[in-house]
């Protein structure tokens, strides 16, 4: 039966290894281009009005008001109820070995001799091409919508948590007292009838860009030539490449250190991608199980004879 | 940060390691104790048990064959309980059935329950009443045929997730699995059935106990960075109960062959060591999801050798001098 599966699984995987439009492969004909975030942090100011305006627009429930002393970071991390989330990154400068930081530092955040520079950074649900979340989801809660991105039905969802254990994000969680997973919906409800969402609505400096992907590449190649161009060295592209362990990210970030200094996996890879070898090694061990039974009656056959 | 015992590959420096306020980047299971190694438990019980069970009405030992059918179908319907209690939503259970995912090893695992927890049970309740035996028969037959992928299914359960002492472990965690699961049934057998009959079950459970420690061992070795998961807090204490359980089972069974004390005691040590190990994975899991460490490093060391083998593509963009 595993072994049965595993091949029907492996008739099904283009589209989980593939360079594929995800609406594409997930049957969707005739759909809009696929649609996502690019977030710009260099330009971010850390004043969490995305926060705000998802938890308005999408009835988020607050989630406890407690101080962090997490600089001024005190939603910590995404959930079932913070579904944007402003990191806030302070990092003292170290003189011995910083010959472009001057120019750095005054092209990230213009605090050109501050002896520190603060990164901030708003994260989100990543709307992965390869989702490990609609992957492993039983109910079918969790889908692919017509324009690319990952939601969860809340009519459907029955709170079995996998979702949560195979994000390599940490973006989705079930929310306490409600019992069913809640994430960024990438606002469905406004982008399918042509707004944006409501974060990118609000972000005041356009460092939360929402588009159609293609185009949001485009613009997040030019961004980083031209970052690269001032002196900005430590600039860097984050989800944007869709050969990644993903696929891609549906919303990608403009990143100025490493993606785990701002909470995020360095190299994250979809668990589903190992699925077929799970099976098979499943059906092996099942069969081993059954022979091993078989060979100790036998066994205990020939002691009695004996 | 321990380097391990001799022969493994010493984990990344601790100074590389770096974290956003060391703030976890997985978000935790919200799988609580005891529901879902629990279920991993009962689950591996009930399915070697099935087969075990059919083994002995094949071979005329009616004794065990009724001893594992009443324990099996007490196990699945148990690990059931367990699987609806620890949903968010219990009411809708049955959404589990609302469609057949092959990428996702819950429905899969839904719908081989929902096939094997039938049969186990009609397969107990005949042996039991003695009603409608050509239909005990088959449906004993039913249960170990789906008894096996049962027991193994679970293992692809906990892999196929991003929690990293799961997954990296998922080229051995279905032979732990199954091993567990002839373990504990055989365990069972033991501790339940006629003396004259156990013979087989001593057997399975003392081999299944000996693998089980084997393999588990092996995959700690070859995960890399996250078997020390395995090896810190709760997770270590209940992998040494565990080897201590099942190894104590073992010893007696060699040691007091066939007498009636030793046997029980061994069964009982037997069942409880591959418990024990079910909730040492469990933790183990847990706890390497909290701790970005697990997240950051391995796949840090995984850049690290792609960049190694690709030469001219740097793992780690030239930082400016910006401490951490
Ligand atoms: S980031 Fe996580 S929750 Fe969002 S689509 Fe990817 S796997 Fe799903
Ligand atoms: S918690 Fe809900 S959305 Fe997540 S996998 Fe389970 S049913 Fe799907």
């Amino acid at each position: 039966m595993a072994a049965d599966l595993a091949v029907d699984l492996a008739a099904r995987l283009p589209s989980l290894l593939e360079r594929t439009d995800p609406a594409t492969a997930s049957g969707w004909r005739d759909h809009p281009p696929r649609m996502g975030f690019f977030t710009d942090t260099t330009v971010c100011i850390g004043c969490k009005a995305c926060e705000v305006a998802c938890k308005e627009w999408n009835h988020v429930p607050e989630d406890g008001l407690e101080l962090t002393g997490m600089s001024y970071d005190n939603t910590v991390g995404l959930g079932a109820d913070s579904w944007r989330h402003v990191a806030f990154i302070e990092q003292p400068r170290r003189p011995a070995r910083d010959p472009g930081t001057e120019a750095t530092c005054a092209a990230a955040s213009g605090v050109a001799d501050a002896g520190i520079r603060w990164l901030m950074a708003s994260d989100v649900c990543k709307h992965c091409t390869h989702a490990a979340c609609l992957d492993v989801c039983p109910t079918g809660a969790l889908f692919r919508t017509e324009l690319g991105t990952v939601v969860v039905q809340e009519d459907v969802c029955n709170g079995c948590g996998y979702c949560v254990s195979a994000c390599p994000y940490g973006v989705i969680d079930v929310r306490r007292g409600d019992g069913r997973a809640w994430k960024c919906t990438l606002c469905y409800d406004r982008i399918s009838v042509g707004d944006e969402p409501a974060c990118a609505k609000t972000c005041p400096t356009d460092s939360i860009q929402f588009g159609p992907l293609d185009e949001l590449r485009e613009r997040a190649d030019r961004r980083l030539a031209q970052l690269h161009a001032a002196g900005v060295g430590d600039a860097r592209l984050y989800g944007r490449d869709p050969d990644d362990g993903v696929g891609g990210d549906g919303a990608f970030f403009l990143l100025l250190d490493e993606p785990e200094v701002y909470g995020l996996p360095p190299d994250p890879v979809v668990t589903t991608r190992d699925l077929p070898e799970m099976w098979a090694r499943a059906g092996v061990a099942a069969v081993a199980l059954a022979g091993s039974v078989a060979l100790s009656f036998l066994a205990s056959t020939a002691g009695r004879q004996r | 940060m321990s380097t391990g015992a001799r022969g493994e590959q010493p984990t990344v420096p601790a100074a590389e390691f770096r974290s956003y306020s060391g703030q976890p980047i997985l978000n935790k299971p919200v799988w609580g104790s005891p529901d879902i190694p629990g279920y991993l438990f009962l689950g591996g019980l009930a399915g070697a048990g099935s087969a075990l069970a059919a083994g002995a009405q094949l071979t005329g030992r009616a004794g065990l064959a009724r001893v594992m059918k009443l324990g099996c179908t007490t196990a699945a319907g148990l690990s059931l309980v367990a699987l609806v209690h620890d949903l968010g939503r219990r009411d809708r259970f049955l959404n589990m059935l609302r469609t057949f995912k092959p990428t996702s090893p819950m429905s899969v695992g839904s719908w081989l329950l929902s096939a094997y927890a039938p049969a186990a049970t009609i397969a107990a309740l005949s042996d039991l009443t003695g009603i409608a035996e050509p239909v005990g028969s088959v449906a004993t037959a039913v249960a170990a045929l789906l008894g096996p992928e049962v027991a193994a299914y679970t293992a692809a359960l906990i892999c196929d997730t991003a929690v990293p002492a799961w997954h990296d472990g998922f080229e051995e965690m279905p032979f732990v699995f199954v091993a567990s699961a002839a373990s504990a049934a055989g365990g069972l057998g033991m501790l339940a059935a006629p003396l004259a009959e156990v013979r087989p079950a001593r057997l399975l459970g003392t081999a299944g106990a000996v693998i089980e420690l084997a393999v588990v061992a092996l995959m700690q070795q070859r995960m890399g960075m996250p078997r020390e998961a395995y090896r810190q807090g709760k997770a270590k204490r209940f992998s040494r109960a565990a080897q201590l359980s099942s190894g104590a089972g073992v010893a007696l069974a060699v040691a007091g062959r066939g007498r009636a004390a030793t046997t029980r005691l061994s069964g009982a040590a037997l069942v409880i060591g591959s418990a024990l190990e079910r909730w040492a994975i469990f933790e183990a899991g847990l706890s390497s999801a909290e701790d970005p460490r697990y997240t950051v490093v391995p796949q840090r060391q995984r850049l690290e050798r792609r960049s190694r083998d690709r030469p001219g593509r740097s793992a780690r963009p030239p930082t400016a001098g910006w401490a951490y």
